[in-house]
Formats: C-alpha cells, sequence, structure tokens
C-alpha cells in the first residue's frame, strides 16, 4: 500500500492581480522504504510539492493522502501533530536551532514534540548520533560544526523519531560536492537501516542520479517518473 | 516544562547585551521602588505612631456630636459619670483593648501674674493616659514624669514665650459650662516638647483639677483615648465598638456615643493618603518600565526568531507549546529583574538605615528615618513585575504562535 497517495493535486497563490498555478493537476504514488527525488528547474514546483507533502501547505485541488491521511484536511494543530509524529524534515540551511548542543538538538523532537521517556531518549539519541557519527561532537553547539557535520544532525533529527517519511528541500545547496554526496549516502543508509521514505528535491544533476525513484516536474506539472535502472513511466 | 526554561534561559544568555539593559531596566525600577515604600512607609508608620502614641490615642469616644460641634471644646457634650461608666465597662471587658483613658479637654487663659494667653488643656488621669499614649512621656523635655494634683505640663512654645520655668506658679482661668469663670493655681512640673497634629500644643493637668477649675457638680469626661493591643485591627475594632454602643440611645432614641480612628480626628491622615497615592503612581511607574522594555524586547527576539519559529514549528511543535516557550522568556526576564532589584533594594535599605537620616516634621526636630523593608512590599512588587512581564510577552508569543511555518521558513 502506497505511503503517498496524490490524486491531481493543484495548488495556486493568489498575488495582487494574477493567480500562480504552482501546481496543475499532479497525482503520483510513492511506496514506503523508497528513496524518491523531484527534480526540475527553479520555480518547476518542487518545493510546493514538498510543502504539501509536509502538511506545511493545503492543496487547492485534488487529494493528497500521506500515511492514510487525508492531509488536506488537518486543522492547523492537527497538522503539526501529524508532522510530529509521522514526518522529518531536512533543511536546505540546516536549521539547527543554535541555543542547543548537537544532543539537544537531536533530543529536541522527542522532548518538545513526542514527549519520549529519559531513558528511551537517551539510548535512541546514542544510537542516531552513532549512525551520523558524531558521537563526539554531542556536547558542542551548531556553531562550532561545519555544514556537511550540520547537516548529519539535521539528518540525526529528522529520524530520532522514527517517522515514516523525511522531507528533505535542496539538502545539498548548501554543501560542497563530496560533503553533498555524502549527506545523500548517509540518507539512503538511514533508510535502508531504518525503512524510511526519503523525498528530496534537488536541481544538482549528479545528486539527481542517486535517487532510486525520481519524478520530474516542469511549470508546476509531472512530466517524468523514472525507477532506478531506467525504468519510466 | 523544564525544557522550556533551558532554551529560554539560554534565549536570554544568546542576547546578553540585550538581557542585561532590560534586567538593568527593571532592577532599577524595582529598587527605586522599595526604596520609596520602605522610607515613606516607615515615615508614614513613624508620624502615625507619633500621632497616636503621644496624643490621639488609636481611637476615641466621644459623645454624638462631640467632633463635629461648631465649638471648639464644647463643655456641654461632655458626657456624664454614667455615660462614661458605660463605656469604661465596654472598653474593660474588650479583650482586644490594652488600655483607655478618660480625659477633659477645655481651653482657657494661661497666666504667670505678668502676662497672659490662651491655653488648650487636657485633664487626665496619668496612670491611664500613659497606658493609652505611652509616647507622651518621652515629650517630657524638662521635668517630672508624674502629674500630680495642683501640677501642670505646658508646652515648650508657651514656656519660651512666657519665661515661663520648671517650678514657678502660674494661673489657669477658665469658664465652664454656665459661663462662670473660675481660676486655680498650678505648679509648672514639667515642659512638652511640641508635636505635629492635635493636641501637640497643649498642656496637661490632673483630671480632677479639671473638674474642680470647670466647676463641675459630677466629674465629667470630654472623650475616652483608647489604644489596642493590635493596631492593624483599628478597623474591625470601631466596628465592634460601635455596634456594642448602638444600643445605648438617648430620650430622643438617638446614639449616645461615637466612635472614631485616629484617621478621622488628625490631619495627617491626608498627607498619609497622599503618600499612598503617590506609591500607587510609583508602581504604575514600575509597570509602564516592565511593560515596555520587556514588549520591546521580545517583539525584537520574535522578530530575529522567525525562521527558527518556522522550524520548531515545521517538526511538529505545537503552537501552544511555542507560545510558552516565548512566554516563559519574559517571566525569566521578570524574575531575574525581580531578584536583582529586591537584593539591591534591600542593600540600599540596609545603607539608609546605617548612614541614619534624619528629617524634620513640624516641630519635631531631628527625627531619625529608619526605613523597613517589610516581605509583603517584597513580595508584591516581585509578584507584579512577574505578572507584568508575563502579560507583556503574551503578545509576541501569540504572534509567534500563529506564524504559518511555511512562511517563516521563507523568512530571510
Amino acid at each position: 500500500m502506497a505511503l503517498i497517495k496524490a490524486e491531481n493535486i493543484g495548488k495556486n497563490y493568489q498575488t495582487e492581480d494574477v493567480v500562480v498555478h504552482a501546481l496543475q493537476d499532479v497525482s503520483f504514488e510513492i511506496e514506503p522504504a523508497s528513496f524518491v527525488s523531484f527534480v526540475g528547474p527553479s520555480g518547476s514546483g518542487k518545493t510546493t510539492i514538498l510543502n504539501l507533502i509536509g502538511c506545511l501547505d493545503k492543496p487547492s485541488a485534488g487529494k493528497l493522502q500521506v500515511a492514510d491521511t487525508d492531509v488536506g484536511m488537518l486543522e492547523r494543530n492537527e497538522s503539526a501533530a501529524f508532522r510530529g509524529k509521522h514526518l522529518g524534515f531536512i533543511f536546505q540551511d540546516f536549521n539547527l536551532i543554535p541555543v542547543l548542543t548537537i544532543y539537544e538538538n537531536i533530543e529536541y523532537p522527542l522532548i518538545m514534540v513526542q514527549n519520549i521517556a529519559p531513558e528511551e531518549r537517551r539510548e535512541r539519541i546514542s544510537r542516531m548520533l552513532a549512525a551520523v557519527g558524531m558521537t563526539q561532537q554531542a556536547r558542542k553547539y551548531p556553531q562550532q560544526i561545519s555544514g556537511g557535520q550540520k547537516q548529519r544532525v539535521a539528518v540525526a533529527r529528522a529520524l530520532v523519531a522514527n517517522p515514516a517519511l523525511v522531507l528533505a528541500d535542496e539538502p545539498t545547496a548548501n554543501l560542497d560536492s563530496q560533503t553533498a554526496y555524502a549527506v545523500i549516502g548517509l540518507m539512503k543508509k538511514m533508510r535502508d537501516d531504518f525503512g524510511t521514505t526519503f523525498i528530496f528535491s534537488t536541481h544538482d544533476t549528479k545528486i539527481v542520479g542517486e535517487a532510486e525513484v525520481l519524478f520530474r516536474l516542469e511549470d508546476g506539472r509531472l512530466t517524468a517518473k523514472e525507477m532506478k535502472g531506467g525504468a519510466k513511466s | 516544562m523544564i525544557s522550556l526554561f533551558k532554551i529560554a534561559i539560554r534565549n536570554l544568555i544568546r542576547y546578553k547585551r540585550r538581557t542585561l539593559l532590560t534586567a538593568s531596566l527593571i532592577t532599577i525600577g524595582v529598587v527605586f521602588v522599595l526604596v520609596f515604600v520602605s522610607v515613606t512607609g516607615s515615615f508614614k508608620a513613624m508620624i502615625i505612631g507619633q500621632v497616636t502614641d503621644s496624643m490621639l490615642g488609636h481611637l476615641q469616644m466621644h459623645r454624638k456630636g462631640y467632633v463635629a460641634s461648631i465649638d471648639s471644646l464644647p463643655l456641654n457634650l461632655n458626657m456624664k459619670p454614667q455615660a462614661y461608666s458605660k463605656i469604661a465597662a465596654v472598653l474593660g471587658a474588650r479583650p482586644d483593648v490594652a488600655a483607655f483613658s478618660p480625659r477633659v479637654k477645655f481651653g482657657g487663659m494661661f497666666s504667670n501674674f505678668v502676662e497672659t494667653t490662651n491655653i488648650r488643656l487636657n485633664g487626665i488621669n496619668p496612670e491611664q493616659e500613659f497606658q493609652t499614649v505611652p509616647l507622651l512621656i518621652s515629650r517630657i523635655a524638662a521635668g517630672k514624669k508624674t502629674l500630680s494634683r495642683g501640677e501642670i505640663w505646658i508646652p515648650i512654645l508657651l514656656a519660651k514665650g512666657l519665661k515661663v520655668k520648671l517650678g514657678d506658679a502660674v494661673v489657669i482661668v477658665a469658664t465652664n459650662v454656665d459661663g462662670s469663670v473660675n481660676g486655680k493655681q498650678f505648679i509648672v512640673s514639667g515642659i512638652l516638647e511640641s508635636a505635629t497634629g492635635p493636641g501637640g500644643r497643649d498642656g496637661y493637668i490632673h483630671i480632677d483639677d479639671s473638674t474642680e477649675v470647670l466647676r463641675m457638680p459630677e466629674a465629667e469626661v470630654s472623650e475616652v483615648a483608647i489604644r489596642l493591643k493590635d493596631f492593624s485591627r483599628l478597623a474591625a475594632a470601631i466596628k465592634q465598638l460601635e455596634t456594642e454602643v448602638s444600643g445605648e440611645v438617648n430620650k430622643e432614641g438617638m446614639p449616645l456615643f461615637e466612635v472614631h480612628s485616629w484617621e478621622q480626628l488628625s490631619p495627617f491622615f491626608s498627607i498619609a493618603q497622599m503618600i499612598d497615592v503617590m506609591t500607587f503612581f510609583i508602581k504604575i511607574m514600575l509597570i509602564a518600565i516592565v511593560l515596555i522594555s520587556i514588549m520591546n524586547v521580545m517583539i525584537m527576539a520574535v522578530y530575529e526568531r522567525i525562521r527558527e519559529i518556522g522550524t520548531i514549528a515545521a517538526i511538529g511543535t505545537l503552537p501552544g507549546k511555542i507560545r510558552s516557550m516565548f512566554i516563559i522568556e519574559g517571566f525569566c526576564l521578570g524574575v531575574i529583574g525581580a531578584i536583582i532589584g529586591n537584593l539591591i533594594g534591600v542593600a540600599v535599605v540596609i545603607i539608609i538605615n546605617l548612614v541614619g537620616i534624619h528629617f524634620n516634621f513640624g516641630q519635631q526636630k531631628g527625627l531619625l528615618l529608619q526605613a523597613v523593608l517589610q516581605p509583603s512590599d517584597v513580595l508584591t512588587v516581585s509578584v507584579i513585575v512577574i505578572i507584568v512581564a508575563v502579560a507583556a510577552s503574551l503578545q509576541p508569543a501569540i504572534k509567534a504562535s500563529k506564524m504559518e511555518p511555511i512562511e517563516a521558513l521563507r523568512h530571510v
């Protein structure tokens, strides 16, 4: 059964004079434990589609189901609760909380969103720190580590709450190519280890090749779906 | 909750200079209020103590109409012995009354055989009077601290003006209730320092002498001064006394007695009220300082952390928790300001007392100001600061919690 099911979704933005059609008639399905990328030029709708899947925005048309929930129908607080329970986020600018240590940043979703018991929290954080190779940096603050390390921490923070799905909008845009490959590799390993679905957007053609399922977007429309190995639909 | 406090405190530390500036403003406000409240409160308490313990007593009872009478010291409104006996019985039975003293008050002429002037006189029973107004003895600048029949205590201004010394013979001439004039010779046995307020320049004679001078056929009483064991229960005591004597009525069915607190008898009460009003406005200023400074700093905090708000909202933090995060930050600022302000305020009050500030009040010179900080004042000021700090954080906190994560994340 599909983790995500989009049926003819559209998203319009009203500016002062015109209506911008950011997404039009987009339909797709994503299976659990997939490693998926949305690619396309700037303005093609990549971020919009990630925002819709991530319950940060609502579709103007169509139906979008994530983990068997019609996310377009969720109220504000329900959206927040849904995100906290089912989703993880990795941001282009890492978006770590500067006043918290690496350990505390990873701990944040467990303590502020999910209210996990201290013992289990410690166990999960230690596992995540080890998985992303940041155990030695746990007591440092975000401003004391490099960009690549920050994104590793962001991956750990996104995964620590055991979400079904992690959304990453341009996760490698602020990283050099070597670090970018390392981060994508880490995400893939996490998918393998934890069975979490990863969806990321990128316009980096080299990084695109790492995705196992590729959705191409152009002018707000889904133009192609490519599977690893060259299969197209 | 602990995590919310941890994040709030770290965010305050993150913007050290701004936090320091805001906390300093609150601290200065708290110190100012505490010092003002302690100094004015102590001044007020001292003057009230002077007024009640050296002249008026905590409250007084009169025959109905005595205080409101257009005549000054109306002898025709004195209490008859039977009426006084009733009051004495009531007061004697009350456990909250420490002492009471009957007085005969009248105006007369004071002569040293060379010059003559007016004088207001109190006929007192010395033992009862000293128990009721214990500071009266401390006003005796020269002479005996006892008052026997045939002796008079006179105010220092009169002694200086008429060049009267201790041991001098003087004559008191007074008109009685029927208009006949009588005189009696006294020996000056004490000279009293003046005190501000009604009775502050009065002379004193024995109550039996006043009965004689006024040719009263029976010992009448003008007023009964009363001292309570617990001054803070004044209002309740007055109410109970009024109820107790309300049954005493004259032939027309009108009440026979009236009860007045020192507040109704002394003009200093207006000054005390003015001090209370000033204290109230000083507290309003403190509220304004805390409100403006914390609201300003919290609005800045929200504006600077829009992306952070977007991040924590995106990863599932509920709006209520985001709101709490900022309210706790304001709360912590208020608590920090209140704690430091209280510590410095207490230190300043101690320094004021160590330095020893003297002041004059009316004719009383060189009074030592002893500032006292009541725990209730510290608590009140702290609670005001913390409540206002939380209230000032509400609007920015609500704004933060209502931000759409998608827009907050786009913020540059």
